[in-house]
């Protein structure tokens, strides 16, 4: 069958399966099991009350159980084993992180991730900030933003694209295309560099491409607080003779602390995961490797699923801290 | 208020330019990747991206028509050749000069006559029709060689893109994997928006014991990386005999998309108005009545802004594809597959990979014009309260 029908198809089953599902167990709730009359009506109508939640729960609860929850678990426990031919498993306790642990290359990788972690939440945020500070009072500010903003539309690998066509070098007597040789040349650089290939620098040029990404989401979600601070506070101080550095690092930013945290820890998330654009780039070669691209060479390359899932863990394990707050700070919501 | 500050006209102008520096900044890469993708390989390898925006000079190197057939005898031992140098060159520009020899390039002015020694002369015009005048000596044996100094309008192509996606013979095409990525994206953004709506209506205003949990838990998971999930399902899809195909990646995209979905849509459903909803209910309306009719309708923003999110984010997934729907074939290769893969085997193609890369990030980029206002919305949603 053609994918395009077998698609179409899908959306059908699909939909009318989501569909047919709510309200045929809806139907079947009301006119069957407990009809709201006779002489149970009112009991029968708590009852029905009491269910319907679970029916409304049910498809999302059983898909993220399935495809979030219990791949957690499932994949800690692949962690403690090791495949053996024939479909066979043998537990080996630690010994898949042990003999990660003695990798360099995962060290290459934890560095990387760590410098990830440090440059891009920072460097997004604060460039973010920038722009939406900026562009705020400008007639054209909303064009500019949605310039900034645009990135946000392109895929990983698309960047990477658009980013290697900017770090391309070509031998020293022919003209460069890539404009940031192009650049280094006219400002008395001696030679074009291959910039993906020095290294320790060159996470920086891929971090470039994942700031140049995120930086129009934290514009956006910055922008929005800073339209939402009190004007009379901005008033005061300037009253006060306070000038515009000082309203906005005094003034403004205290006030939209707790959006800065969320706009960073969302980032971060980003960043722990990136595995396109190294993918798409470097693939590792040159000290650039990352986590998620070295659990990505070990399941599928290596077919070595124990350490594989190791790293997987060591990368949850460093989400965890922020689950634990982001959960934290829903329940404080709620109350 | 930043009037009252005093906007002096050089911190305006400061203002104006840094936020065009940033916008340049922001537009340039992608820019780049667009204009590269109407030249061909040649003038891409030959110049940078930027400098196909302007008239572009160079010099070019013809010759006039064969003399030994061309030649007019004018009486006198006198003979000539006339035409026009641009004959069959398929040129458009303007030139500026022109030489006879390659020692003294752009000698002589469109329209001069240069004297090529005992009584050979050479005339060219502007539109490149020329005189070539001399004994018959000079006029027989190889053709005149000319000079050019030409200013050439920028030049665009299409056929990049014909190539690409039209060619038959291209069996590195992206018009199978625009497909097939259509194929993808769209069943998986539908279905978990049905099924988060109806789970955030429940979140948000049904009563029942477990739902603060419950709420926890998306929160929970909303950050789980998907890294996790890989091999636990690609084993489960291949127990239960899915396999790697399309139903994998459905069902695996919707998975990942849900609690994002719940959490936007439950944020802003518990923001609906509580009246209207008792009001309903004081009518008579069922859970399932006030849903469809009144809640989804009223929600439309959310939904849409969801629908966006998850459309821009199937379409744009590499990982996902790769481990639940490209098998050894190839026949479910999607777009960012398809990209990365040339950039293995074409490196160097600069025309092939840009156009290739500008048609999978096309259509996200007019959905986000499009619809930036509810894709906005839907992140200041998720994010601020």
């Amino acid at each position: 069958m053609h994918p395009a029908l077998q698609g179409l198809l899908t959306i059908i089953i699909g939909v009318g399966g989501c569909v047919g599902y709510f309200y045929g167990a809806n139907l079947l709730l009301d006119k069957v099991l407990f009809k709201p009359s006779g002489p149970n009506a009112g009991r029968n109508i708590n009852r029905a009350n009491q269910i319907r939640p679970w029916i409304f729960l049910m498809p999302a609860i059983l898909a993220l159980g399935l495809y979030l929850a219990y791949p957690v678990v499932a994949t800690l426990r692949l962690s403690f084993l090791e495949r053996l031919p024939g479909n066979q498993y043998a537990f080996v306790g630690l010994e898949n992180y042990t003999q990660m642990f003695a990798e360099p290359k995962f060290w290459e990788a934890m560095r990387n991730n760590v410098l990830w972690l440090v440059v891009v939440p920072a460097a997004a945020t604060g460039f973010g900030l920038l722009a939406a500070q900026l562009t705020d009072r400008l007639r054209w500010g909303n064009i500019a933003k949605s310039i900034i903003f645009m990135p946000m539309a392109i895929s990983f690998v698309g960047a990477a694209v658009i980013f290697k066509l900017i770090y391309e070098a070509r031998p020293e007597d022919v003209a460069q295309i890539g404009i940031l040789n192009h650049l280094y040349l006219l400002f008395g650089g001696e030679t074009p560099q291959q910039w993906l290939q020095i290294p320790f620098w060159n996470n920086f040029f891929l971090m470039a491409v994942l700031i140049w990404i995120q930086t129009g989401f934290a514009m956006v979600i910055l922008s929005a607080a800073l339209r939402g601070i009190p004007e009379e506070t901005v008033e005061a101080a300037v009253i006060d003779g306070a000038n515009p550095f000082q309203i906005f690092f005094k003034i403004k930013i205290p006030q939209i602390t707790s959006t800065i945290v969320v706009v960073w820890t969302t980032i971060t998330i980003a960043t722990l995961k990136v595995f396109d654009i190294v993918f798409a780039m470097t693939n590792g070669q040159w000290e650039t490797q990352v986590l998620a691209n070295y659990m990505y060479d070990k399941l599928f390359r290596a077919n070595d699923w124990g350490m594989g899932s190791a790293a997987a863990m060591i990368i949850m394990l460093m989400v965890t801290p922020i689950l634990v707050w982001n959960v934290y700070n829903a329940r404080k919501e709620m109350k | 208020m930043d009037a009252i500050a005093g906007r002096k006209p050089a911190v305006v102008w400061a203002l104006n330019i840094s936020v065009v520096v940033l916008v340049a900044l922001w537009l340039f890469p992608t820019l780049g990747l667009f204009v590269s993708s109407f030249r061909t390989g040649d003038q891409i390898t030959a110049s940078g991206w930027w400098s196909a925006l302007f008239p572009a000079e160079q010099t070019l190197q013809l010759r006039v028509a064969d003399p030994d057939d061309n030649r007019i005898d004018l009486g006198n031992g006198r003979f000539m050749v006339e035409g026009n140098i641009f004959d069959g060159q398929g040129f458009e520009g303007e030139m500026n000069a022109w030489a006879t020899s390659s020692r003294d390039l752009g000698a002589n002015a469109p329209g001069d006559t240069s004297d090529l020694g005992d009584g050979e002369l050479f005339t060219l015009n502007t539109d490149g029709t020329y005189v070539w005048e001399g004994n018959d000596d000079q006029i027989s044996g190889r053709a005149q060689r000319v000079f050019i100094e030409v200013v050439s309008p920028p030049d665009f192509t299409l056929n990049n893109y014909g190539f690409v996606l039209f060619d038959e013979n291209n069996s590195e095409g992206m018009a199978k994997a625009f497909f097939n990525t259509l194929t993808v994206v769209i069943p998986a953004t539908i279905i978990p928006i049905l099924i988060a709506a109806f789970a955030a209506y429940a979140l948000a205003w049904m009563d029942f014991p477990g739902r603060a949990l419950l709420i926890a838990i998306v929160v929970g998971l909303l950050v789980v990386p998907l890294q996790l999930a890989l091999i636990p399902l690609l084993s489960l899809h291949n127990a239960v005999g899915i396999g790697k195909g399309y139903l994998g990646v459905w069902l695996a995209h919707t998975g990942f998309g849900l609690p994002l979905a719940i959490y936007l849509l439950r944020n802003y459903m518990v923001g609906l108005p509580r009246d209207i909803i008792e009001n309903a209910k004081v009518d008579g309306a069922s859970d399932f009545q006030i849903f469809t009719k009144i809640i989804l309708p009223l929600s439309f923003p959310a939904l849409a802004s969801f629908a966006i999110f998850q459309f821009l984010w199937t379409w744009n997934d590499l990982l996902v594809a790769l481990v639940f729907l490209i098998d050894a074939s190839g026949q479910t290769t999607v777009m960012t597959k398809q990209i990365v893969e040339l950039l293995g085997t074409r490196g160097g193609d600069w025309e092939i990979l840009a156009t290739s890369a500008f048609i999978s990030i096309a259509v996200p980029l007019g959905v986000f014009f499009a619809m930036q206002k509810y894709l906005v919305r839907g992140l200041l949603a998720g994010s601020v309260k």
